[in-house]
């Protein structure tokens, strides 16, 4: 609803900043290059002016120096601009589930463009090789390589690899020995490009980068093995381009090529993968045994994981060999590692900042892409370019075709015509060939018409395929892979099949990977993760598992104790009784099945596979677990103090006539009549609440609260009396309520020990089970934390209460919307 | 196929074959590996399996041995456990970890499916009632934890709780007041694992060629 509110506010919103910025940009930046610029010249004639002005007299009252922050202003105005545009898009949802967000930054790079051609302007001077691969470059890789799906990249690395390293050299050679056929053909007038440089050319245009396609990919949810094969292709094929690109930008140079030098090709090509790798897995072993002993300094604890990517990055640069490959592995080497060294806290950073520059920097490339698009001198060759995109799309399926028959033997779960038709309809091009080809050496001299080639193709490419492909996944229904399915029967079957797997392949002697994985792992545990990790026990995906469960279960109990909903301890706890009454079948009483499972749904389903989280390429995963739990926490203490010990009394009351056919309904039976003639307004208030979309939610929700109400009364006396502040709004309604606190509040000025007394007494009727005990240990505990929060959240008295506790679940309720799976 | 190989018992060969969909090279390679189990007997005992060290760090060892001797996993209604068995149903066991192929039609793939969820069924019904009762859940939780370090029991068995109410509140979502949930059920089974990925878990590559060749890191997806 809120997009289609903002429909229009988008729309506006994006023109808006699209506009403004550029008024701003423009209006800043042209004083550098010309000054000329008829826009405005305020900016730098003044300055000069000024100073010497001011020199003249005495102290300079004010002063501007605009050439000394020059370069860091433009690059941050920039900056500012590009993100206001992404900021823009995802106003409004909708434009880019159907259009990708590379289309719309190109596009927004095109009309800035327009607006600087038209005043003359020169585009900034950012793409030089130095800038891209020195800073733009290492945070896209970054971005990618830490976010990458470890367990799923090494189910499929070979794939992978296959893909990325074959596929590119056959698309590299195949378009190039096909585009320097085209060049003898007289009539397209390109005879002057020889061999190496269409090999150039075409190791440009065969890096394919599918963001785009990517984030289709995730929408649609395909099946994992596709995706891990686009992933891992566009990462890798990056390395395998900047390799074949730096060897024939040096062949290209010489003029002419004796066989001993594509040996030597040959061979450094594996010098420099392999060595980009090498330094890769040093540094990422160097970074995680570093941050074994960060834990004092937990504020530069992030710093380390940047500073060694990079210097990973720099080094491997240094010895020309894959800068990329290292930084890749740098990261995938380290993550495990350094994510389970590091703090909560820091880890979230970490993430978040490589996704932060890592969006940022593609985000910028595509935005420059557009930019330079209008203003730089274009060679258009008809035949050139309409056989360049032939060749880049007939080459890439056949590609696709070819090695897939080659590779499918050797998989478990073979690529099926569907599967090849993504995996060759995305293959997109983008900022590795723009900026590529934006850094070919001037002395090629078709630098312009590569230029005005490579960019035709990343746009045709990026609009065309980008736009369609969703569509057309849709359409003919690739396989699938429920990746939400976060339950924890799922968790523990998918646990359960590993290892059925892993044993059955012991007894059948077929190892696969899960026999390595197992080996791996063993050796992982015993010496790895002993020298790289401070607390090293060994842990297995399923004691993580456990970890998650055990979160879900603090959850829950906190929940438990705001008592919003019946209470899980109890139910185990009637497990034991009725396994020690030596019943054979245990059974589930419907009511509590129901109310445990609005516990379960709220809680239980975020659960993930850790192995299979999946972030989108500018998304950042969902770790928002801890910061959930506090959330949850507060609210849930914050209720509890109120209402909360008197709710859990009510609760377990209420499980005790579990021997009753419903003790649930017979609840709400019994309080009905009151909750009615006291709080019509309320029940109104909870059924907007509790959205009816979720229809099992409503009803316990609304049972429970009922069971709440009588209590509840009772429980706002010693509150208010801490506390003067009465709502206007609600002032009348708790009318009886104020009254009531008012004549109580000279006994409850201990705010503490009061919620006992009363909570005590009500427990006495019950059989006070470890349930209550638990909760008065919470508020006991947390009551401290909360003193200060009190004033500011005061119920004033019970006929309020639902709404605030409505406001308050609501979110919990409706978790979904701050899950964002997509 | 590779009628030059089949230089031994061809015919009982190819009767398995029919039964399990294996090829020639595949069901040589297990007789290998069978044979090599069992000291070069006809028969492996359970003794044989126990011994297996690759097998001892498996949490759910004592789970897949029984699974093994299964006589519900031997495609036939047949119900308990052998004692020992022979290579044929050693066979039969491993057929259920068949991949499928390019070929094979969705009907089939879902038909394969439901071969493997029951296997898992089945691994969890020790006691073959058709339900999954809680303490059998709750086994099998506790077995998949066991090998995890310091947890308590108490936490497994919460885990298999929850799971085991999950189950209950997907499948019957509107109960009665006085109903129980007996346990799960095959149907149940499926249900609540519907949309679980089995494709690339519930497989094992068998080789076609022998174990000597399979190193290759390439080939390991």
């Amino acid at each position: 609803m809120d997009s289609t509110t903002s429909t229009f506010r988008g729309a506006l919103l994006v023109v808006f900043t699209a506009s403004c910025l550029l008024h701003g940009a423009s209006g800043e930046i042209p004083p550098q290059p010309s000054g000329g610029s008829t826009l405005l010249p305020p900016v730098k004639p003044e300055a000069p002016q000024a100073y010497p002005d001011a020199e003249k007299s005495n102290l300079p009252v004010f002063t501007m120096d605009y050439p000394r922050i020059q370069i860091p202003f433009e690059i941050t105005l920039w900056v500012l601009l590009a993100s206001f545009a992404k900021i823009g898009f995802h106003v409004y949802h909708k434009i880019t589930i159907w259009v990708p967000e590379s289309c719309l930054l190109i596009s927004i790079g095109l009309i800035v463009g327009a607006i600087m051609h038209s005043v003359n302007e020169e585009p900034p001077a950012v793409l030089s090789s130095n800038v891209f691969f020195l800073y733009m470059l290492p945070p896209i890789v970054l971005d990618s390589g830490y976010f990458m799906p470890t367990r799923l990249f090494f189910e499929n690395v070979g794939t992978v690899l296959w893909f990325a390293v074959v596929g590119t050299l056959w698309n590299s050679i195949g378009i190039g020995m096909s585009l320097f056929a085209i060049c003898q053909i007289e009539v397209f007038g390109v005879q002057d490009v020889n061999l190496q440089e269409n090999l150039l050319f075409a190791t440009i245009i065969s890096a394919v980068d599918p963001v785009a396609v990517l984030s289709v990919f995730e929408d649609v949810s395909v099946n994992e093995q596709l995706y891990i094969v686009v992933f891992g292709e566009c990462l890798f094929n990056d390395a395998v381009t900047v390799v074949l690109y730096n060897m024939f930008s040096f062949v290209a140079d010489m003029p002419t090529v004796e066989p001993v030098d594509v040996f030597l090709g040959m061979a450094r090509f594996f010098v420099v993968g392999f060595g980009g790798m090498g330094f890769g897995i040093l540094f990422g072993f160097v970074a995680a045994f570093t941050t074994r002993f960060t834990s004092r300094v937990k504020e530069i604890e992030p710093l380390f994981i940047f500073m060694y990517s990079y210097l990973a990055y720099l080094v491997a640069e240094l010895f020309a060999i894959s800068s990329i490959m290292a930084i890749v592995t740098c990261a995938l080497t380290m993550k495990y590692y350094v994510e389970e060294n590091v703090s909560q806290g820091s880890c979230t950073t970490i993430r978040h900042v490589v996704k932060m520059l890592g969006s940022i920097a593609e985000t910028l490339i595509f935005f420059f892409l557009g930019v330079v698009t209008i203003t730089t001198d274009h060679e258009w060759n008809w035949g050139y370019i309409m056989f360049t995109l032939l060749f880049a799309f007939v080459w890439r399926g056949l590609g696709v075709l070819v090695l897939t028959q080659i590779i499918n033997p050797f998989r478990t779960i073979p690529f099926n015509k569907k599967d090849q038709f993504g995996l060759a309809y995305g293959g997109l091009r983008g900022a590795i060939s723009f900026a590529l080809a934006f850094t070919l050496p001037d002395t090629i001299a078709r630098k312009p018409l590569f230029v005005t080639a490579t960019i035709t193709i990343i746009i045709f490419t990026v609009f065309l395929q980008g736009i369609s492909i969703r569509p057309l996944i849709e359409f003919i229904n690739v396989r699938r892979t429920n990746r939400n399915l976060d339950t924890i029967n799922a968790e523990i079957h998918c646990r359960l099949m590993d290892h059925t797997i892993a044993g059955i392949e012991d007894l059948c002697g077929q190892w696969s990977h899960f026999y390595w994985k197992d080996k791996f792992m063993k050796f992982n545990n015993r010496i790895l993760r002993k020298i790289l990790i401070r607390d090293s026990h060994a842990e297995s995906s399923i004691v993580s598992l456990y970890k998650k469960l055990e979160l879900q279960n603090a959850m829950e109990i906190l929940d438990t104790v705001s008592g919003d909903l019946s209470a899980a301890p109890s139910l185990v706890s009637l497990y034991e009784e009725k396994k020690s009454s030596a019943k054979p079948k245990k059974k589930f009483l419907t009511a509590d099945l129901k109310s445990m499972h609005d516990i379960l749904s709220k809680n239980m389903y975020k659960i993930r596979q850790r192995t299979t989280a999946y972030t989108g390429k500018h998304k950042l995963p969902n770790d928002t677990h801890a910061r959930e739990i506090l959330i949850r926490r507060h609210t849930s203490i914050r209720r509890s103090i109120r209402p909360g010990s008197f709710q859990s009394s009510e609760m377990t009351k209420s499980h005790k006539y579990f021997s009753l056919p419903a003790g649930k309904s017979l609840d709400s039976k019994l309080f009905r009549p009151e909750r009615l003639s006291l709080t019509d307004d309320h029940e109104t208030m909870s059924e907007v609440a509790y959205p009816s979309r979720r229809t099992r939610f409503g009803q316990p929700a609304r049972s429970s609260s009922r069971a709440m109400m009588p209590l509840r009364r009772l429980d706002t006396l010693k509150e208010v009396s801490s506390v003067e502040v009465l709502n206007e709004g609600r002032g009348e309604r708790g009318g009886t309520g104020r009254a009531m606190s008012r004549t109580n509040s000279s006994y409850s000025d201990s705010h503490v020990p009061a919620p006992r007394r009363h909570f005590n007494a009500s427990a006495d009727n019950n059989n006070g089970s470890a349930d209550d005990f638990r909760n008065v240990d919470q508020e006991a505990e947390e009551e401290e934390e909360e003193e200060e929060q009190q004033p500011s959240y005061p119920p004033p008295a019970w006929a309020v209460e639902p709404r605030d506790n409505s406001s308050t679940q609501n979110p919990l309720l409706r978790r979904p919307q701050w899950n964002p799976k997509k | 196929m590779g009628a030059s190989h089949t230089r031994t018992e061809p015919n009982e060969f190819q009767d398995l074959m029919d039964k399990t969909g294996f090829s020639v090279e595949q069901i040589k390679n297990l007789r290998k590996r069978f044979l090599q189990l069992s000291g070069n007997e006809e028969t492996i005992s359970r003794e044989n399996l126990d011994s297996i060290p690759a097998l001892a760090n498996n949490p759910l060892k004592k789970e897949i041995i029984n699974a093994i001797f299964d006589k519900r996993n031997q495609h036939e209604s047949e119900v308990g456990s052998f004692q020992e068995i022979g290579f044929e149903q050693f066979l039969m066991v491993m057929s259920h970890f068949r991949p499928p192929t390019l070929k094979t039609t969705p009907e089939e793939k879902e038909a394969l499916r439901k071969e493997k969820l029951r296997f898992l069924f089945n691994m969890h019904d020790t006691d073959n009632d058709g339900t999954i009762t809680l303490d059998e859940y709750r086994k099998v939780v506790e077995d998949l934890l066991s090998k995890s370090g310091a947890i308590e029991p108490a936490t497994a068995k919460g885990i298999a709780d929850a799971a085991m109410l999950e189950v209950a509140s997907t499948n019957v979502p509107h109960m009665a007041p006085d109903e129980f949930y007996e346990g799960i059920t095959f149907e149940h089974f499926e249900q609540i694992l519907k949309g679980l990925e089995m494709e690339t878990r519930m497989h094992i590559r068998f080789l076609d060629v022998g174990t000597a060749t399979m190193r290759c890191g390439r080939s390991t997806s």
